[in-house]
């Protein structure tokens, strides 16, 4: 058995509807998968950048970059790997903050380098932004604090530029 | 010059080369057939849409050039759905223009409203819902591009009713290029000397060639490479046509029904040269067991191709007439030594299974075996008929008792496999070529999907022969439940058919029978001189099966013989 590992792709594409469409059907019809999704507009407003981080075996992994490529709408596949890029989630955490426990959460959120965006009687809003370990690490300590609802963007991710 | 979006595309499509359209008329493109009545385009009234996609297949495939097919909206487009679904597996280079209802309706569930361009996302190379009147002529331009070039397949144009009906100051198309769509026709050349270099070595070399052979017309490379290099050649069902089945290196065919030989080829092999084929898992069997001696090299425009099915050691990207074109130039420089005694050992080796199986039936006194009249109808046509299929046991008797020389002669619907394909496929091969024998091979079960056609091809005089392999069951499935089923037939026999030759009478044809192996000459005599078109019913043998057989799953090797 080949090893299943996660494989982040970023890929360029028109910037036109359907387009992610055609992605998502090629991955739900090939039965690829797809741990998470990130689509913006690049600085060139006509291309969009997307963010897939899937996981597979290198054989699966290699069909999924070639039948991406063959998109007409796809103008190009990366695949990053190793140390050579920097990644970054974001996260939306809403916090049941009782008195109690309101000191407990920010010191972990000062840790974290991150931030407190809403906040009432009853709750704590946080921003944080980090690689999955760290967002996973906060996750692990907030959680029997009381988490309220969680959105998370999913990875996004750039090769690192030659030193 | 101010026109309408209708006239737009009349423009772009003669600038296209299309003078040929199949398609049937409705609300949504009722003003697209009114300019269409005014050129010279000649349009072909089919009598269900999924014909008109099936009838561009066949002219598609007949001519060489795009199948053009024109529908309405909601039910007319979802008619298509079958048959672009199989020119897209079978990589035929189709342009399929579907009326929609007007822009400010859709999302609506507006009447004969539908997202056909979400249902055919899967199913085409590429597809488009025009928004402004202003891109229909690039649109155009670039869906016939996208269609022929590359890996051909089917490009849908959705066109909304006010799209059609704006106008606008026209200007002419730029010509198509899209940053991010480039096929690779240039293969590399250090991979071409590799392959040379196993060439030279191979002792046991054989090659595979697919319908990419045909698309790319590189029959003639083919043969040329073959012969010179002294390789066996065997073809996927796609790619009969591609090498002459008259050459002495011919092996037959290859895969579940393939000849003996040629699956044995596979486990004796040491080079396997893989040109235009996708390895699909009719051909391969189990993938574990196949070619285990052989270095593979494949050659295929589609990346996608390569390595999806198989383990390939020398994977080629490229056109594989340009490839062939750099493979024989290189061999000409080539000293491959005495080739011969080189591959003496091999050719006997494969004379050896010849011997031992060929395809074989015995045509008795009393009842008419399939494969008789498919030879009969081989011998009395020359061998240089157009032969469109059916799907089940009539496609691979055609395919395994009809030898053919040259490309575009043999029309079936090999990766979908879609029964009702080979009447509409005809027609459609028959207003390509009006002066080639065109016929449909064909089950009593299959044509009765499509036969509704029938009054197409007599309405345009087109003189396609319908020969019907008539055994009262769906004989392909019948057939497999008599191997695993224990001879449980369920629902495979068709208790009632129609009357045929007075279908055929009914429709303006000629109806003709014959139930007796001394008849089938006469019938095939009478039906092929006809100039209007004709269905032959031959009731033959009802249990009849397709040998040789490999069961789904197993290895390529492992036949059923009898």
């Amino acid at each position: 058995m080949l090893s299943e590992e996660k494989h982040v792709l970023s890929i360029l594409v028109d910037n036109q509807p359907g387009v992610l469409s055609r992605i998502a059907g090629l991955f739900s019809g090939r039965g690829y998968n797809i741990e998470s999704l990130c689509v913006a507009e690049t600085v060139d407003d006509n291309v969009s950048r997307l963010t897939i981080v899937t996981q597979g075996n290198q054989p699966v992994v290699e069909q999924v970059k070639k039948q991406l490529n063959k998109l007409i709408n796809v103008i190009k596949v990366h695949e990053l790997t190793g140390s050579r890029y920097v990644h970054r989630e974001l996260a939306l955490i809403k916090m049941s903050a009782k008195p109690d426990s309101r000191a407990e959460i920010l010191r972990i959120v000062d840790i974290f380098r991150g931030k407190i965006v809403d906040v009432g009687p009853e709750h704590y809003t946080i921003e944080v932004t980090g690689d999955e370990g760290k967002l996973e690490a906060l996750l692990t300590l907030l959680k029997p604090i009381g988490i309220k609802e969680i959105a998370r963007t999913g990875a996004i991710a750039l090769f690192r530029e030659p030193k | 010059m101010k026109l309408t979006g209708a006239q737009i595309l009349m423009k772009a499509l003669k600038q296209e080369g299309v003078n040929t359209i199949f398609g049937y008329p409705g609300g949504a493109v009722i003003d697209i057939y009114d300019e269409l009545v005014k050129t010279d385009i000649r349009h072909i009234l089919v009598r269900h849409e999924q014909g008109a996609v099936h009838a561009a297949d066949g002219y598609a495939r007949a001519s060489g050039g795009v199948g053009v097919c024109l529908v309405t909206s909601g039910p007319g487009a979802t008619n298509t759905v079958t048959g672009i679904a199989s020119a897209y597996m079978d990589s035929i280079p189709l342009v399929i223009i579907t009326g929609q209802v007007p822009s400010h309706l859709i999302g609506n569930d507006a009447f004969q409203e539908v997202d056909i361009v979400g249902i055919t996302r899967p199913c085409t190379k590429h597809n488009y819902l025009v928004q402004k009147v202003d891109e229909l002529a690039q649109i155009i331009q670039e869906a016939f591009f996208i269609a022929r070039s590359g890996r051909p397949g089917p490009v849908l144009v959705d066109l909304p009713k006010d799209v059609i009906n704006a106008v606008t100051v026209y200007h002419p198309p730029k010509k198509a290029k899209m940053r991010s769509y480039n096929p690779t026709y240039n293969p590399n050349m250090k991979q071409l000397h590799k392959v040379i270099e196993l060439v030279r070595m191979a002792r046991r070399p054989m090659i595979f060639a697919g319908g990419g052979v045909i698309l790319s017309k590189a029959h003639k490379e083919l043969t040329a490479f073959a012969r010179r290099a002294q390789i066996p050649v065997t073809t996927s069902l796609m790619g009969l046509g591609a090498f002459p089945a008259t050459d002495p290196l011919w092996l037959g065919m290859i895969g579940m029904h393939g000849t003996y030989r040629s699956n044995k080829c596979t486990a004796g092999c040491d080079l396997l040269i893989a040109i235009g084929v996708r390895f699909d898992d009719r051909v391969t069997g189990k993938t574990d067991a196949f070619a285990p001696q052989a270095q593979i090299v494949h050659i295929d425009i589609d990346p996608t191709s390569i390595r999806k099915n198989i383990p390939v050691s020398i994977p080629v990207v490229g056109d594989c007439r340009i490839t062939l074109g750099h493979i024989n130039k290189l061999l000409e420089k080539e000293d491959l030594g005495n080739l011969s005694e080189k591959r003496s050992g091999w050719f006997a080796q494969i004379a050896g299974w010849k011997a031992k199986t060929q395809l074989a039936y015995e045509q008795g006194t009393d009842i008419i075996k399939p494969q008789f009249v498919i030879e009969k109808l081989y011998q009395m046509t020359d061998g240089e008929a157009i032969i469109t299929t059916e799907v089940g046991q009539n496609q691979m008797w055609a395919a395994q008792y009809y030898h053919f020389n040259d490309p575009g002669h043999f029309i079936t619907s090999g990766g979908l496999g879609v029964m009702g394909f080979g009447l509409p496929a005809a027609i459609g091969a028959q207003v390509a070529c009006p002066d080639k024998v065109v016929v449909d091979v064909a089950g009593d079960g299959s044509i009765q999907m499509n036969i509704q056609e029938m009054a197409t091809a007599v309405q345009f005089g087109l003189p396609v022969k319908v020969v019907i392999l008539n055994n009262g069951y769906l004989g392909m499935v019948r057939q497999w439940q008599e191997l695993f089923y224990e001879k449980c037939y369920a629902c495979t026999c068709m208790e009632h058919a129609p009357d045929f030759v007075k279908l055929a009478e009914a429709f303006g044809a000629v109806g003709l029978r014959a139930t007796r192996p001394e008849a089938v000459e006469d019938v095939l005599a009478e039906g092929l001189s006809a100039k209007k078109p004709v269905i032959m019913d031959f009731v033959v043998e009802k249990e009849e099966g397709v040998y040789p057989m490999v069961p789904a799953g197993k290895p390529i090797t492992e036949m059923l013989l009898v």
